[in-house]
Protein backbone atom coordinates (compact mmCIF):
# COMPACT_ATOMS: atom_id res chain seq x y z
CA UNK A 1 0.00 0.00 0.00
CA UNK A 2 2.93 2.36 0.30
CA UNK A 3 3.24 2.80 -3.27
CA UNK A 4 -0.45 4.25 -3.63
CA UNK A 5 -0.22 8.08 -2.72
CA UNK A 6 -2.63 8.64 0.05
CA UNK A 7 -4.59 12.25 -0.60
CA UNK A 8 -7.93 10.98 1.46
CA UNK A 9 -7.95 11.08 4.98
CA UNK A 10 -9.23 7.70 6.15
CA UNK A 11 -12.04 7.94 8.52
CA UNK A 12 -12.71 5.62 10.94
CA UNK A 13 -15.94 6.10 12.94
CA UNK A 14 -18.57 3.34 11.52
CA UNK A 15 -16.30 0.29 11.85
CA UNK A 16 -14.98 0.98 15.04
CA UNK A 17 -14.69 -1.09 17.98
CA UNK A 18 -17.44 -0.05 20.08
CA UNK A 19 -19.98 -1.17 22.45
CA UNK A 20 -22.07 1.14 23.92
CA UNK A 21 -25.52 0.36 22.52
CA UNK A 22 -26.76 0.03 26.46
CA UNK A 23 -25.06 3.27 27.39
CA UNK A 24 -26.75 5.13 24.01
CA UNK A 25 -30.30 4.07 24.96
CA UNK A 26 -30.25 5.29 28.01
CA UNK A 27 -28.77 8.23 27.07
CA UNK A 28 -31.85 8.68 24.55
CA UNK A 29 -33.93 7.74 26.83
CA UNK A 30 -32.93 10.70 29.44
CA UNK A 31 -33.14 13.53 26.66
CA UNK A 32 -36.77 14.18 25.62
CA UNK A 33 -37.46 13.28 21.89
CA UNK A 34 -37.51 16.70 20.62
CA UNK A 35 -33.90 17.00 21.75
CA UNK A 36 -32.43 13.93 20.33
CA UNK A 37 -34.53 15.10 16.89
CA UNK A 38 -32.62 18.42 17.12
CA UNK A 39 -29.64 16.35 17.52
CA UNK A 40 -30.07 14.53 13.93
CA UNK A 41 -31.30 17.21 12.34
CA UNK A 42 -28.51 19.36 13.83
CA UNK A 43 -26.09 16.71 12.50
CA UNK A 44 -26.85 17.24 8.28
CA UNK A 45 -27.31 13.41 8.40
CA UNK A 46 -29.14 12.66 4.94
CA UNK A 47 -30.32 9.53 3.64
CA UNK A 48 -26.75 7.18 2.91
CA UNK A 49 -28.87 5.05 0.68
CA UNK A 50 -28.62 7.15 -2.40
CA UNK A 51 -31.91 9.61 -2.38
CA UNK A 52 -30.60 11.88 0.25
CA UNK A 53 -33.20 12.64 2.35
CA UNK A 54 -32.52 14.16 5.94
CA UNK A 55 -32.41 11.82 8.15
CA UNK A 56 -33.97 13.60 11.37
CA UNK A 57 -36.70 15.14 9.35
CA UNK A 58 -37.66 11.76 8.70
CA UNK A 59 -37.83 10.65 12.13
CA UNK A 60 -39.77 13.85 13.01
CA UNK A 61 -42.58 14.07 10.60
CA UNK A 62 -43.00 9.95 11.83
CA UNK A 63 -42.62 11.06 15.29
CA UNK A 64 -45.74 13.98 14.60
CA UNK A 65 -47.92 11.38 12.97
CA UNK A 66 -50.73 10.59 15.84
CA UNK A 67 -51.17 6.65 15.20
CA UNK A 68 -50.47 4.28 17.56
CA UNK A 69 -49.08 1.51 15.16
CA UNK A 70 -45.98 2.85 13.51
CA UNK A 71 -42.76 0.79 12.01
CA UNK A 72 -38.96 1.25 11.69
CA UNK A 73 -37.86 -0.55 8.70
CA UNK A 74 -34.04 -0.78 8.22
CA UNK A 75 -33.30 -0.98 4.31
CA UNK A 76 -31.24 -3.54 3.47
CA UNK A 77 -31.72 -4.89 -0.06
CA UNK A 78 -28.83 -3.17 -1.04
CA UNK A 79 -28.89 -4.35 -4.91
CA UNK A 80 -27.54 -1.06 -6.91
CA UNK A 81 -24.23 -2.72 -8.83
CA UNK A 82 -21.24 -1.71 -7.20
CA UNK A 83 -22.78 -1.57 -4.11
CA UNK A 84 -21.91 -4.20 -1.43
CA UNK A 85 -21.13 -1.53 2.01
CA UNK A 86 -24.50 -2.77 3.46
CA UNK A 87 -23.12 -6.20 3.99
CA UNK A 88 -20.42 -5.24 5.75
CA UNK A 89 -21.67 -3.11 7.89
CA UNK A 90 -23.80 -5.61 8.86
CA UNK A 91 -21.20 -8.58 9.34
CA UNK A 92 -18.91 -6.26 11.56
CA UNK A 93 -21.06 -3.49 13.04
CA UNK A 94 -24.85 -4.93 13.31
CA UNK A 95 -25.25 -4.01 16.86
CA UNK A 96 -24.99 -0.13 15.66
CA UNK A 97 -27.75 -0.47 13.52
CA UNK A 98 -30.04 -2.04 16.02
CA UNK A 99 -29.27 0.94 18.27
CA UNK A 100 -30.50 3.42 15.75
CA UNK A 101 -33.36 1.37 15.28
CA UNK A 102 -34.70 1.16 18.88
CA UNK A 103 -33.81 5.33 19.39
CA UNK A 104 -35.84 6.14 16.32
CA UNK A 105 -38.43 3.45 17.78
CA UNK A 106 -38.38 5.61 20.54
CA UNK A 107 -39.00 8.58 19.77
CA UNK A 108 -41.61 7.87 16.71
CA UNK A 109 -43.41 5.50 19.27
CA UNK A 110 -42.84 2.06 17.63
CA UNK A 111 -42.55 -1.35 18.94
CA UNK A 112 -42.07 -3.18 16.27
CA UNK A 113 -39.02 -2.66 13.49
CA UNK A 114 -38.15 -4.93 10.39
CA UNK A 115 -34.71 -5.76 8.92
CA UNK A 116 -35.58 -6.35 5.21
CA UNK A 117 -32.39 -7.93 3.71
CA UNK A 118 -31.89 -9.13 0.54
CA UNK A 119 -31.86 -12.52 -0.31
CA UNK A 120 -28.47 -12.71 -1.91
CA UNK A 121 -27.08 -12.12 1.65
CA UNK A 122 -28.98 -15.25 3.58
CA UNK A 123 -25.60 -15.98 4.89
CA UNK A 124 -25.65 -13.33 7.25
CA UNK A 125 -28.80 -14.43 9.45
CA UNK A 126 -27.23 -16.75 11.56
CA UNK A 127 -25.24 -14.10 12.77
CA UNK A 128 -27.83 -11.86 12.57
CA UNK A 129 -30.38 -13.40 14.81
CA UNK A 130 -27.16 -14.00 17.44
CA UNK A 131 -27.11 -10.01 17.39
CA UNK A 132 -30.76 -9.65 17.79
CA UNK A 133 -30.96 -11.93 20.90
CA UNK A 134 -28.20 -9.94 22.64
CA UNK A 135 -30.20 -6.77 21.76
CA UNK A 136 -33.28 -8.08 22.41
CA UNK A 137 -32.10 -8.36 26.20
CA UNK A 138 -30.89 -5.09 26.32
CA UNK A 139 -33.94 -4.00 25.15
CA UNK A 140 -35.45 -5.98 28.24
CA UNK A 141 -33.28 -4.39 30.67
CA UNK A 142 -33.73 -1.02 30.00
CA UNK A 143 -37.83 -1.75 29.92
CA UNK A 144 -38.41 -0.90 26.00
CA UNK A 145 -40.87 -2.45 23.75
CA UNK A 146 -39.47 -2.91 20.56
CA UNK A 147 -38.48 -5.91 18.58
CA UNK A 148 -37.12 -6.16 15.34
CA UNK A 149 -37.77 -9.26 12.93
CA UNK A 150 -35.60 -9.77 9.80
CA UNK A 151 -37.46 -10.26 6.63
CA UNK A 152 -35.85 -11.79 3.87
CA UNK A 153 -36.29 -10.20 -0.11
CA UNK A 154 -36.27 -12.92 -2.84
CA UNK A 155 -33.97 -11.55 -5.52
CA UNK A 156 -36.06 -8.36 -6.74
CA UNK A 157 -33.48 -5.06 -7.24
CA UNK A 158 -36.65 -2.78 -7.30
CA UNK A 159 -37.26 -3.95 -4.16
CA UNK A 160 -34.85 -1.62 -2.45
CA UNK A 161 -37.08 1.46 -3.34
CA UNK A 162 -38.95 1.98 -0.44
CA UNK A 163 -42.86 1.12 -1.22
CA UNK A 164 -41.78 -1.51 -3.34
CA UNK A 165 -40.13 -2.83 0.11
CA UNK A 166 -43.70 -2.33 1.93
CA UNK A 167 -45.76 -4.19 -1.13
CA UNK A 168 -43.07 -6.99 -1.09
CA UNK A 169 -43.83 -7.67 3.21
CA UNK A 170 -47.05 -6.83 2.72
CA UNK A 171 -46.91 -10.64 0.42
CA UNK A 172 -47.44 -8.87 -3.19
CA UNK A 173 -45.46 -8.01 -6.19
CA UNK A 174 -42.45 -5.46 -5.35
CA UNK A 175 -44.27 -2.50 -7.49
CA UNK A 176 -43.67 0.77 -6.41
CA UNK A 177 -46.66 2.88 -4.94
CA UNK A 178 -47.37 6.40 -6.04
CA UNK A 179 -46.35 9.26 -3.81
CA UNK A 180 -46.92 10.99 -2.03
CA UNK A 181 -48.80 9.95 0.27
CA UNK A 182 -44.93 9.29 1.84
CA UNK A 183 -43.67 6.33 3.77
CA UNK A 184 -43.59 9.07 7.29
CA UNK A 185 -47.46 8.97 6.58
CA UNK A 186 -48.41 5.83 5.38
CA UNK A 187 -45.84 3.47 5.18
CA UNK A 188 -45.44 -0.53 5.93
CA UNK A 189 -49.52 -2.15 6.46
CA UNK A 190 -50.50 1.77 5.56
CA UNK A 191 -48.73 2.61 9.15
CA UNK A 192 -46.29 5.60 9.21
CA UNK A 193 -43.06 4.09 8.60
CA UNK A 194 -39.71 5.60 9.38
CA UNK A 195 -37.18 3.34 6.57
CA UNK A 196 -33.98 3.83 6.90
CA UNK A 197 -30.93 2.68 4.61
CA UNK A 198 -28.22 0.44 7.17
CA UNK A 199 -25.61 2.62 7.11
CA UNK A 200 -27.52 6.05 7.47
CA UNK A 201 -29.19 4.49 10.78
CA UNK A 202 -25.07 3.05 11.73
CA UNK A 203 -24.58 7.04 11.72
CA UNK A 204 -27.04 7.55 13.96
CA UNK A 205 -25.35 5.51 16.44
CA UNK A 206 -22.51 7.79 15.99
CA UNK A 207 -24.33 11.05 16.54
CA UNK A 208 -26.42 9.69 19.28
CA UNK A 209 -22.56 9.10 21.45
CA UNK A 210 -20.33 11.97 19.82
CA UNK A 211 -22.71 14.48 19.08
CA UNK A 212 -24.04 16.22 16.00
CA UNK A 213 -20.72 19.15 16.18
CA UNK A 214 -18.18 16.59 15.77
CA UNK A 215 -20.40 14.67 12.74
CA UNK A 216 -20.79 18.05 11.52
CA UNK A 217 -17.03 18.85 11.26
CA UNK A 218 -16.68 16.61 8.41
CA UNK A 219 -17.49 17.02 5.03
CA UNK A 220 -18.59 19.95 2.92
CA UNK A 221 -21.65 22.44 3.23
CA UNK A 222 -25.04 20.46 2.75
CA UNK A 223 -22.79 17.39 2.67
CA UNK A 224 -22.18 16.49 6.22
CA UNK A 225 -20.38 13.02 7.91
CA UNK A 226 -18.21 10.68 6.48
CA UNK A 227 -19.99 7.89 3.62
CA UNK A 228 -19.13 4.69 3.19
CA UNK A 229 -17.71 3.67 -0.34
CA UNK A 230 -17.65 0.51 -2.03
CA UNK A 231 -14.64 0.71 -4.93
CA UNK A 232 -14.73 -1.82 -7.55
CA UNK A 233 -13.68 -2.23 -10.91
CA UNK A 234 -10.10 -1.16 -12.76
CA UNK A 235 -7.92 -0.20 -8.93
CA UNK A 236 -5.10 -2.50 -7.21
CA UNK A 237 -7.46 -1.66 -4.06
CA UNK A 238 -10.67 -2.77 -4.58
CA UNK A 239 -13.03 -2.57 -1.33
CA UNK A 240 -14.83 -0.29 1.64
CA UNK A 241 -13.58 2.69 2.82
CA UNK A 242 -15.08 5.72 4.88
CA UNK A 243 -14.36 8.64 3.62
CA UNK A 244 -15.44 12.29 4.14
CA UNK A 245 -18.09 13.60 1.72
CA UNK A 246 -17.18 16.87 -1.04
CA UNK A 247 -13.87 15.35 -2.67
CA UNK A 248 -13.01 15.58 -5.90
CA UNK A 249 -13.85 12.71 -8.36
CA UNK A 250 -9.82 13.48 -9.01
CA UNK A 251 -8.91 13.25 -5.58
CA UNK A 252 -10.64 9.53 -5.18
CA UNK A 253 -8.87 8.15 -8.67
CA UNK A 254 -5.84 9.42 -7.67
CA UNK A 255 -6.15 7.65 -4.23
CA UNK A 256 -8.13 4.67 -5.69
CA UNK A 257 -7.60 4.29 -9.97
CA UNK A 258 -4.99 2.40 -11.72
CA UNK A 259 -2.94 5.65 -13.74
CA UNK A 260 -5.02 4.61 -16.58
CA UNK A 261 -8.48 5.63 -15.17
CA UNK A 262 -10.69 6.42 -18.03
CA UNK A 263 -14.05 7.16 -16.48
CA UNK A 264 -15.37 6.65 -12.58
CA UNK A 265 -19.36 5.53 -12.60
CA UNK A 266 -20.87 7.11 -9.22
CA UNK A 267 -23.20 5.91 -7.49
CA UNK A 268 -24.09 2.43 -9.81
CA UNK A 269 -25.86 1.75 -12.92
CA UNK A 270 -28.65 4.68 -11.63
CA UNK A 271 -25.86 7.00 -11.08
CA UNK A 272 -23.55 9.19 -13.38
CA UNK A 273 -20.33 8.43 -15.61
CA UNK A 274 -17.95 10.96 -15.10
CA UNK A 275 -15.33 11.54 -17.80
CA UNK A 276 -11.77 11.99 -17.16
CA UNK A 277 -12.54 15.30 -18.20
CA UNK A 278 -14.60 15.90 -15.26
CA UNK A 279 -12.97 14.72 -12.79
CA UNK A 280 -11.45 17.93 -11.43
CA UNK A 281 -14.84 20.06 -11.32
CA UNK A 282 -17.30 16.62 -9.93
CA UNK A 283 -17.78 16.36 -6.41
CA UNK A 284 -19.06 13.44 -4.63
CA UNK A 285 -21.88 14.63 -2.32
CA UNK A 286 -25.36 15.91 -2.25
CA UNK A 287 -25.31 20.01 -3.02
CA UNK A 288 -26.36 20.65 -6.64
CA UNK A 289 -28.00 17.37 -6.58
CA UNK A 290 -28.05 15.68 -10.33
CA UNK A 291 -26.69 19.07 -12.16
CA UNK A 292 -23.80 16.91 -12.50
CA UNK A 293 -21.43 19.04 -10.72
CA UNK A 294 -21.52 17.47 -7.15
CA UNK A 295 -23.30 13.83 -7.37
CA UNK A 296 -25.01 12.04 -4.77
CA UNK A 297 -23.82 8.27 -4.24
CA UNK A 298 -25.23 5.50 -2.25
CA UNK A 299 -21.22 4.93 -2.13
CA UNK A 300 -21.07 3.02 -5.39
CA UNK A 301 -17.88 4.00 -7.18
CA UNK A 302 -16.53 2.01 -10.23
CA UNK A 303 -13.71 2.80 -11.83
CA UNK A 304 -13.26 2.32 -15.67
CA UNK A 305 -9.89 2.03 -17.52
CA UNK A 306 -8.71 2.67 -21.00
CA UNK A 307 -9.12 -0.75 -21.93
CA UNK A 308 -13.36 -0.72 -20.88
CA UNK A 309 -15.77 -0.34 -24.04
CA UNK A 310 -18.22 2.21 -22.41
CA UNK A 311 -20.68 0.31 -25.11
CA UNK A 312 -20.58 -2.72 -23.16
CA UNK A 313 -20.58 -0.91 -19.97
CA UNK A 314 -23.97 0.72 -21.27
CA UNK A 315 -25.39 -2.40 -22.68
CA UNK A 316 -24.82 -4.15 -19.33
CA UNK A 317 -26.53 -1.55 -17.39
CA UNK A 318 -29.25 -1.79 -19.50
CA UNK A 319 -29.78 -5.23 -19.55
CA UNK A 320 -29.62 -4.89 -15.86
CA UNK A 321 -32.21 -2.43 -16.16
CA UNK A 322 -34.26 -4.27 -18.22
CA UNK A 323 -34.30 -7.56 -15.86
CA UNK A 324 -34.86 -5.48 -12.90
CA UNK A 325 -37.75 -2.98 -13.86
CA UNK A 326 -40.82 -4.03 -12.78
CA UNK A 327 -42.75 -3.58 -15.26
CA UNK A 328 -45.90 -1.83 -13.64
CA UNK A 329 -45.36 1.61 -15.66
CA UNK A 330 -44.92 1.61 -19.25
CA UNK A 331 -42.23 4.27 -19.61
CA UNK A 332 -39.84 2.24 -17.35
CA UNK A 333 -40.98 -1.24 -19.11
CA UNK A 334 -41.33 -0.56 -22.50
CA UNK A 335 -38.20 2.34 -22.11
CA UNK A 336 -35.57 0.35 -20.99
CA UNK A 337 -36.29 -2.63 -23.38
CA UNK A 338 -36.40 0.13 -26.32
CA UNK A 339 -33.08 1.42 -25.24
CA UNK A 340 -31.23 -1.77 -25.21
CA UNK A 341 -32.67 -2.65 -28.55
CA UNK A 342 -31.41 1.15 -30.06
CA UNK A 343 -28.06 0.85 -28.81
CA UNK A 344 -27.50 -2.76 -30.17
CA UNK A 345 -29.25 -1.66 -33.48
CA UNK A 346 -26.80 1.28 -33.57
CA UNK A 347 -23.99 -0.58 -32.80
CA UNK A 348 -24.58 -2.93 -35.47
CA UNK A 349 -24.84 -0.12 -37.82
CA UNK A 350 -29.21 -1.09 -38.72
CA UNK A 351 -29.57 2.30 -37.11
CA UNK A 352 -28.00 5.46 -38.22
CA UNK A 353 -25.73 7.27 -35.16
CA UNK A 354 -28.34 10.13 -35.16
CA UNK A 355 -30.72 7.27 -33.42
CA UNK A 356 -29.25 8.21 -30.48
CA UNK A 357 -30.68 11.18 -29.96
CA UNK A 358 -34.04 9.97 -30.30
CA UNK A 359 -32.93 7.58 -27.72
CA UNK A 360 -31.88 10.46 -25.58
CA UNK A 361 -35.12 12.02 -25.93
CA UNK A 362 -36.60 9.09 -24.70
CA UNK A 363 -34.57 8.73 -21.28
CA UNK A 364 -36.03 12.71 -20.93
CA UNK A 365 -39.61 10.60 -21.14
CA UNK A 366 -38.62 8.83 -18.64
CA UNK A 367 -37.03 10.79 -16.77
CA UNK A 368 -40.46 12.81 -16.58
CA UNK A 369 -43.08 10.03 -16.49
CA UNK A 370 -41.88 6.94 -14.82
CA UNK A 371 -43.24 5.81 -11.22
CA UNK A 372 -40.46 5.88 -9.76
CA UNK A 373 -36.66 6.26 -9.15
CA UNK A 374 -36.13 3.14 -11.44
CA UNK A 375 -37.48 4.58 -14.46
CA UNK A 376 -36.53 7.91 -13.97
CA UNK A 377 -32.79 7.30 -13.13
CA UNK A 378 -32.27 5.42 -16.47
CA UNK A 379 -31.80 8.76 -17.88
CA UNK A 380 -28.58 9.46 -15.86
CA UNK A 381 -26.48 6.48 -16.90
CA UNK A 382 -27.30 6.58 -20.58
CA UNK A 383 -26.90 10.11 -21.03
CA UNK A 384 -23.49 10.63 -19.37
CA UNK A 385 -22.22 7.74 -20.98
CA UNK A 386 -23.71 8.67 -24.71
CA UNK A 387 -23.04 12.12 -24.32
CA UNK A 388 -19.01 11.64 -23.47
CA UNK A 389 -18.56 8.59 -24.83
CA UNK A 390 -20.49 8.72 -28.34
CA UNK A 391 -17.82 7.50 -30.47
CA UNK A 392 -17.61 4.32 -28.73
CA UNK A 393 -21.11 3.46 -29.09
CA UNK A 394 -21.33 3.80 -32.81
CA UNK A 395 -17.98 2.31 -34.06
CA UNK B 1 -50.74 -36.56 3.69
CA UNK B 2 -47.75 -36.06 1.29
CA UNK B 3 -44.86 -34.55 2.09
CA UNK B 4 -45.65 -31.27 0.01
CA UNK B 5 -48.83 -30.99 1.87
CA UNK B 6 -47.30 -31.56 5.33
CA UNK B 7 -44.61 -28.60 3.93
CA UNK B 8 -47.22 -26.35 3.19
CA UNK B 9 -49.32 -26.66 6.25
CA UNK B 10 -46.46 -26.90 8.54
CA UNK B 11 -45.03 -23.52 7.10
CA UNK B 12 -48.77 -21.79 6.82
CA UNK B 13 -49.13 -23.08 10.72
CA UNK B 14 -46.23 -21.19 11.50
CA UNK B 15 -46.25 -17.75 9.43
CA UNK B 16 -49.99 -17.41 9.48
CA UNK B 17 -52.47 -17.03 6.69
CA UNK B 18 -52.50 -13.44 6.67
CA UNK B 19 -51.07 -12.41 3.00
CA UNK B 20 -47.84 -11.21 4.87
CA UNK B 21 -46.94 -14.47 5.33
CA UNK B 22 -47.06 -15.22 1.69
CA UNK B 23 -43.13 -14.91 1.20
CA UNK B 24 -41.82 -16.38 3.98
CA UNK B 25 -44.32 -19.22 3.38
CA UNK B 26 -43.18 -19.27 -0.49
CA UNK B 27 -39.12 -19.07 0.77
CA UNK B 28 -40.04 -21.66 2.89
CA UNK B 29 -40.95 -24.44 0.11
CA UNK B 30 -37.77 -23.30 -2.37
CA UNK B 31 -36.18 -23.80 0.84
CA UNK B 32 -37.08 -27.60 0.61
CA UNK B 33 -37.98 -28.02 -2.95
CA UNK B 34 -35.90 -25.00 -4.85
CA UNK B 35 -38.55 -24.28 -7.06
CA UNK B 36 -42.49 -23.42 -6.55
CA UNK B 37 -44.52 -26.54 -8.65
CA UNK B 38 -48.07 -25.82 -9.99
CA UNK B 39 -49.13 -28.43 -6.92
CA UNK B 40 -47.32 -26.24 -4.19
CA UNK B 41 -48.70 -23.42 -5.39
CA UNK B 42 -52.14 -24.34 -5.71
CA UNK B 43 -51.32 -25.85 -2.04
CA UNK B 44 -50.34 -22.61 -0.55
CA UNK B 45 -53.56 -20.59 -2.28
CA UNK B 46 -55.74 -23.52 -0.86
CA UNK B 47 -54.16 -23.37 2.83
CA UNK B 48 -53.87 -19.51 2.78
CA UNK B 49 -57.28 -19.25 1.38
CA UNK B 50 -56.10 -16.53 -1.63
CA UNK B 51 -56.26 -17.10 -4.94
CA UNK B 52 -53.86 -19.30 -6.92
CA UNK B 53 -53.42 -16.38 -9.49
CA UNK B 54 -52.37 -14.25 -6.40
CA UNK B 55 -49.54 -16.59 -5.52
CA UNK B 56 -48.59 -17.47 -8.82
CA UNK B 57 -48.36 -13.73 -9.57
CA UNK B 58 -46.38 -12.85 -6.51
CA UNK B 59 -44.24 -15.86 -6.91
CA UNK B 60 -43.03 -15.38 -10.49
CA UNK B 61 -42.19 -11.01 -9.33
CA UNK B 62 -38.93 -12.21 -7.59
CA UNK B 63 -36.05 -14.28 -9.51
CA UNK B 64 -35.25 -16.19 -6.28
CA UNK B 65 -38.67 -17.70 -6.55
CA UNK B 66 -38.96 -20.22 -9.35
CA UNK B 67 -41.51 -21.59 -11.00
CA UNK B 68 -39.64 -23.67 -12.89
CA UNK B 69 -37.62 -27.00 -11.83
CA UNK B 70 -34.52 -26.60 -10.37
CA UNK B 71 -31.55 -28.82 -9.39
CA UNK B 72 -30.80 -29.67 -5.33
CA UNK B 73 -27.46 -26.99 -6.23
CA UNK B 74 -28.41 -23.81 -8.02
CA UNK B 75 -25.70 -22.05 -9.17
CA UNK B 76 -26.49 -18.24 -9.86
CA UNK B 77 -23.23 -16.64 -11.40
CA UNK B 78 -23.07 -12.65 -11.27
CA UNK B 79 -23.17 -11.06 -14.46
CA UNK B 80 -23.38 -7.56 -13.84
CA UNK B 81 -20.89 -5.07 -14.71
CA UNK B 82 -17.80 -5.81 -12.40
CA UNK B 83 -18.23 -9.64 -12.68
CA UNK B 84 -18.51 -9.53 -16.17
CA UNK B 85 -15.26 -7.13 -16.34
CA UNK B 86 -13.44 -9.55 -14.29
CA UNK B 87 -14.40 -12.90 -16.70
CA UNK B 88 -17.29 -14.15 -15.23
CA UNK B 89 -18.20 -15.62 -19.23
CA UNK B 90 -15.15 -17.85 -18.83
CA UNK B 91 -16.51 -18.99 -15.35
CA UNK B 92 -19.61 -20.03 -16.96
CA UNK B 93 -18.01 -21.53 -19.65
CA UNK B 94 -16.10 -23.48 -17.26
CA UNK B 95 -18.97 -24.60 -14.87
CA UNK B 96 -20.81 -25.59 -18.52
CA UNK B 97 -18.13 -27.63 -19.28
CA UNK B 98 -17.80 -29.30 -16.29
CA UNK B 99 -21.65 -29.94 -15.84
CA UNK B 100 -22.49 -30.68 -19.58
CA UNK B 101 -25.44 -27.86 -19.77
CA UNK B 102 -26.16 -24.77 -20.63
CA UNK B 103 -27.22 -21.63 -18.46
CA UNK B 104 -30.90 -22.16 -18.13
CA UNK B 105 -30.42 -25.94 -17.59
CA UNK B 106 -30.70 -28.66 -15.20
CA UNK B 107 -28.70 -31.68 -14.98
CA UNK B 108 -29.94 -34.64 -15.72
CA UNK B 109 -29.55 -36.14 -12.13
CA UNK B 110 -31.83 -32.62 -10.78
CA UNK B 111 -28.56 -31.65 -8.59
CA UNK B 112 -27.28 -28.81 -10.46
CA UNK B 113 -29.18 -25.61 -11.84
CA UNK B 114 -27.14 -22.87 -13.86
CA UNK B 115 -28.12 -19.36 -13.79
CA UNK B 116 -27.44 -16.19 -14.43
CA UNK B 117 -27.70 -13.19 -11.81
CA UNK B 118 -27.97 -9.36 -11.32
CA UNK B 119 -25.61 -7.80 -8.88
CA UNK B 120 -24.31 -10.05 -6.04
CA UNK B 121 -22.76 -7.46 -4.03
CA UNK B 122 -19.16 -8.93 -4.45
CA UNK B 123 -18.15 -6.10 -6.76
CA UNK B 124 -14.84 -5.54 -4.92
CA UNK B 125 -14.17 -9.80 -5.24
CA UNK B 126 -15.31 -10.57 -8.59
CA UNK B 127 -16.26 -12.80 -10.14
CA UNK B 128 -18.63 -14.08 -8.03
CA UNK B 129 -21.42 -16.88 -7.43
CA UNK B 130 -24.11 -18.34 -5.10
CA UNK B 131 -24.58 -21.67 -4.68
CA UNK B 132 -28.25 -21.69 -2.89
CA UNK B 133 -26.98 -19.56 -0.30
CA UNK B 134 -23.22 -19.88 0.02
CA UNK B 135 -21.24 -17.22 -1.42
CA UNK B 136 -17.99 -18.21 -4.06
CA UNK B 137 -15.75 -15.03 -4.75
CA UNK B 138 -12.77 -14.39 -6.46
CA UNK B 139 -13.28 -17.43 -8.94
CA UNK B 140 -11.05 -19.08 -11.58
CA UNK B 141 -11.52 -21.43 -13.87
CA UNK B 142 -10.00 -23.83 -12.06
CA UNK B 143 -11.60 -22.88 -8.40
CA UNK B 144 -14.99 -22.72 -9.49
CA UNK B 145 -14.62 -26.60 -10.99
CA UNK B 146 -12.88 -27.87 -7.87
CA UNK B 147 -16.14 -26.32 -6.00
CA UNK B 148 -18.65 -27.89 -8.00
CA UNK B 149 -16.48 -31.10 -7.78
CA UNK B 150 -17.33 -31.04 -3.89
CA UNK B 151 -20.81 -30.37 -4.19
CA UNK B 152 -21.39 -33.28 -6.68
CA UNK B 153 -18.87 -35.57 -4.74
CA UNK B 154 -21.08 -35.11 -1.34
CA UNK B 155 -23.05 -38.04 -0.30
Amino acid sequence: MTTTKKHLHRIDLIFKNEQDCKEILRNALARSNQEVINEMVNSGLKGRGGAGFPTGLKWKLTAEQKDKEKYVICNADEGEPGTFKDREILTRVPHKVLSGMAVCAQIIGSKKGYIYLRGEYRFLVPNLKKELRKFHDILDELGLDFRVEIFMGSGAYICGEESALFESMEGKRGEPRNKPPFPTEIGYMNKPTVINNVETLAHSYTILKYGAKKFRELGVKDSRGSKVFSVSGDTPIPGIYELELGMTVQDFVDDFGDGDTKAVQVGGASGFLVPRKRFGKTTIGYQGKLTGISLPTGGSMMIFNSSRSMYNVLNNYLDFFEEESCGQCTPCRVGCQQLLKGIKAVKRGEKPASYLDHLLKLTDTMKLTAKCGLGQSVANSFSSIVENFREEMIY
Amino acid sequence: MDFQEKLVHDLVAKHGTDRESLLPILQGVIDQERYLSEEAILKIAKEMSIPAADVYGTATFYSFLDTDLRGKYVIRVCKTITCAMKGKNQIIQAIENFLKIKVGETTVDKKFTILQTNCLGWCHKAPAMLVNDDVYTELTEESVVDILREYREEN
